[in-house]
């Protein structure tokens, strides 16, 4: 007998999770939202650039489908293409609900929806509030949500932190386990469905433009319990990006959008000022390279540059890893469509970027990769949802910038409704669901952990794994190095055994919390480590100068990890092409 | 710059513990913030006289001053963590938690507050629904430039705790509630609530409470016109009163 009124579980309080809620929500059912941090200060509210929609308003004979292809392009050929139209076929839709729901879009001067450009594509197609656009939208969608729990209909469980799913003696999801970051209290909550909606993984590379809570531990934690990890190799690495002690500031690809040039002086010893190095003794790149995309080529492709310029060239600025994102050039009107980011870089480096161009280099960004999902949304383990970045589907090899909030909405539009649909027809479980069992393995889990007697502290541990992942699984692959960082993460494990907490106690323990978070973030490392291994191939983000070339053959397959005997193990599916047959990805070609 | 970091941090291991002051020395580095210095400690979690200690708990997420999450006083002021420089800092560093919010733990304090208070002022533009129900209003971009200003708001709370009138007597909602009444009451479509929440602005702990220290628009990090906002609204509430005392 399924229950009158589905209760659904939504991990995360960025844009997919608060998306989802507000379907459940709207659609009658009973909502838990389950979030680290505050839902309003989750990393959604890190994105810059914009969102995209073919809305066409600038009279340039933009759709849905050029859309599609673009994404489809920019991606690859990787991604399933069927849930990628649709995304793109409502994206104008869901541009059209943010803004009733009052998001400070930029605005013509007829009052309508500005866009700018993007990556990737030659229509202006990318709405805008600002340069804070995830920020504005976070909080568009927050205030629903805030509406929602003010009536009743949404119980926030802010300041908890899944552990794992509860599943049940068929397998199929019951509910969850999740831990107070306060009280350190263990508890486990029951659902007809969950969805997962938590984000990145960038915190595997210690430094990255992600926020704190991005390490990915949750789906790492489902990885384990048997759902499938599909594409986890494909690392999007963000070629502006403000090198810090940190993190890596993200520098959006909208200072390119609004007019921003990437270059360095054509004299890697010329000691003048960047200002006063005039145009003629400057080597823009980009636009030298890649003529009709100029400094809006897709990611990957800047990123490389990028690095071929420091690192074959060794022209970076100073002989150091960083090249000038300059947007001193723009006018007063144009800064100021960038204000957020410009601010961030005055107040992170001291110069103004208005006057000086900025110094910036390549940092990881996205994860293209995440749980498998069927076209609902589905993980293979019945009742696990997953939406946004912590699902693999729409962006392929490679995501095009703007590409990710749209990503985000549409996923949790779909997953929401798809939970309610399989709430609905959910038989009851047998007994407790399998509650009391995974109370107890988290228990132990707990016990072992806060009583270990070892000397490893776990923030040593996770440094040396950022600087294996982003030295071997970054921008550029070679087998033996992919190697080197799979045997260091094994030697990490093993470390991790002899982990001794300073902290023991059970109030606001964030060095027990984080514990428990690397452990699963090193075994999520092996499985992009692992993928990258295998795929001797170059593909979007994924590149091996030792196999140049993308190979259709071989690898127009998505890459599924599934946890077997304490380690991935790999398995390839076909990819859904039946609308938009393979072609060469050529961003330099003119025509 | 000498080659090591001075850092007093204010510490208290739960609500109902004392307080203590730990003092702890970090290699200096170019470029350190304050979140960096402290994911320091983290690593290495012994203070100056070499006593073992635990890594402080405190709040972030983005370390770019978007999410709000890390303010706390230092030096005396009430900042973001992860946009305080050390290079432009004074030492020793003084850390101590925001003191007008509920302790949780050493530098991590309870802000909830900010969030019940925008559901008194209902803050949301109440939408018939989800479905496709085509394009917006039409709003010119004057409107948006008034708007956007408001709507980086960042709920860090740093402008509440300068307020000399935020306290337990006054009950005074502080100046972010208020600037977020004024973002809504200027959607087009958030208008139809003005009324309401300009109401939930005129009782106990409204927007009467403000004495224009001007704290808060010195101090928020995001620079959001406050006082500005609260002039505003100031304004709407005794409109909205005088007009409630003749027709209700």
């Amino acid at each position: 007998m399924a229950a009158a009124t589905p209760r659904i579980i939504v991990v995360g309080g960025g844009l997919a999770g608060l998306s989802a809620v507000i379907k459940i929500a709207e659609a009658g059912g009973n909502v838990d939202l389950f979030s680290i941090v505050p839902v309003k200060r989750s990393h959604s509210v890190c994105a810059q650039g914009g969102i995209n929609s073919a809305k066409n308003l600038k009279g340039e004979g933009d759709s849905a489908w050029a859309h599609f292809d673009d994404t489809i392009y920019g991606g690859d050929f990787l991604a399933n293409q069927t849930p990628v139209k649709q995304m793109c076929e409502q994206g104008p839709a869901i541009i059209d609900l943010l803004d009733r729901m009052g998001v400070p879009f930029n605005r013509t001067p007829e009052g309508l929806l500005d866009f700018r450009r993007f990556g990737g594509t030659l229509f202006h197609r990318t709405a805008f509030a600002g340069a804070t656009t995830g920020q504005q939208l976070l909080y568009a969608l927050d205030e629903q949500v805030r509406r929602y729990e003010s009536e009743g209909k949404v119980k926030k469980y802010e300041g908890w932190e899944f552990l794992s799913a509860v599943l049940d003696s068929k397998g199929a999801c019951r509910g969850i386990s999740a831990m107070d970051l306060r009280t350190m209290e263990l508890r486990t909550f029951p659902a007809d469905a969950i969805i997962i909606c938590t984000g990145g993984n960038g915190a595997i590379f210690g430094k990255s433009t992600n926020s704190v809570v991005c390490t990915g531990s949750a789906q790492s934690a489902l990885y384990q319990q048997g759902a499938y990890y599909a594409n986890g190799e494909f690392i999007q690495v963000h070629p502006t990006a403000i090198p810090g002690e940190d993190k890596l500031r993200l520098m959006s690809e909208s200072a390119r959008g609004e007019g921003g040039r990437v270059w360095v002086p054509k004299d890697k010893n010329d000691k003048r000022a960047s200002q006063s190095i005039p145009e003629s003794d400057r080597w823009y790149f980009l636009e030298e390279w890649y003529p009709k995309y100029g400094n809006l080529v897709p990611r990957d492709v800047a990123t490389r540059a990028i690095f071929k310029v420091v690192y074959e060239h060794g022209m970076g600025i100073d002989g150091q890893p960083m090249v000038y994102l300059d947007v001193s050039h723009l006018a007063p009107e144009r800064q100021h469509k960038l204000e957020g980011i410009l601010e961030i870089y005055e107040k992170f480096v001291g110069d103004d970027p208005r006057k000086v161009p900025m110094k910036i280099f390549p940092g990881m960004h996205y994860t293209m990769g995440g749980l498998w999902v069927d076209f609902n949304q589905q993980t293979n383990i019945p009742g696990v949802f997953a939406a946004g970045e912590a699902d693999y589907s729409i962006h392929g090899a490679n995501r095009l910038g703007a590409n990710s909030l749209l990503s985000c909405i549409y996923g949790g539009f779909v997953a929401g409704p798809q939970a309610m649909q399989y709430a609905k027809s959910l038989s009851a479980a047998e007994g407790d669901g399998g509650h009391a069992a995974e109370m107890q393995r988290q228990k132990e889990y707990n016990n072992v952990l806060l009583n270990n007697p070892g000397t490893e502290n776990p923030f040593r541990i996770w440094r040396e794994l950022g600087e294996t992942m982003t030295k071997h699984a970054t921008i550029i692959r070679y087998n033996a190095g992919l190697d080197e960082a799979d045997a260091k993460i094994l030697e990490l494990q093993q470390r991790y055994r002899n982990i001794n907490l300073s902290d023991k106690s059970q109030w606001a323990n964030t060095s027990f919390a984080f514990a428990r978070q690397l452990y699963n973030m090193l075994e999520l490392a092996r499985v992009i480590v692992q993928g990258a291994r295998l795929r001797d191939e170059s593909r979007g983000a994924h590149y091996k100068p030792d196999f140049p070339e993308r190979n259709d053959e071989k690898f127009l397959k998505t890459t599924k990890a599934s946890f077997v005997n304490d380690a991935p193990k790999f398995e390839f599916e076909a990819v859904d092409i039946s609308h938009i047959n393979p072609r060469p990805r050529r961003y330099d070609a003119t025509a | 710059m000498p080659s090591t970091i001075r850092v007093e941090i204010k510490r208290q291991a739960s609500p109902d513990t004392a307080a203590v002051t730990e003092t702890f020395e970090i290699p200096y580095r170019p470029g350190m913030n304050i979140t960096s210095l402290l994911g320091e400690i983290a690593l290495n979690p012994v203070d100056v006289t070499g006593k073992a200690t635990t890594p402080v708990t405190y709040d972030s997420n983005c370390l770019e001053e978007i999410c709000g999450s890390c303010a706390m006083l230092i030096n005396g002021k009430a900042r973001m963590a992860c946009s305080a420089l050390v290079d432009k800092l004074e030492q020793p560093i003084r850390l101590a938690p925001l003191s007008k919010f509920p302790i949780v733990r050493d530098l991590s304090v309870d802000r909830s507050v900010l969030f019940e208070n925008l559901k008194k002022i209902k803050a949301w533009v109440p939408i018939d629904g989800t479905y496709d129900l085509g394009a917006g209003p039409r709003q010119f971009p004057q409107v948006q430039e008034q708007r956007y200003p408001l709507s980086n708001c960042i709920s860090c709370c740093c402008c509440m705790e300068v307020c000399p009138q935020f306290n337990d007597v006054t009950n005074f909602v502080g100046a972010a509630t208020i600037a977020q009444t004024k973002l809504f009451n200027l959607d087009p479509a958030g208008a139809v609530l003005a009324e309401e929440r300009l109401r939930a602005l005129s009782g106990d702990g409204g927007i009467q409470e403000c004495s224009f220290a001007q704290n808060c628009v010195m101090t928020c990090p995001k620079e959001l016109p406050l006082t500005e906002a609260i002039s505003d609204m100031e304004r709407d509430v005794f409109v909205q009163q005088v007009k409630d005392f003749f027709t209700r």
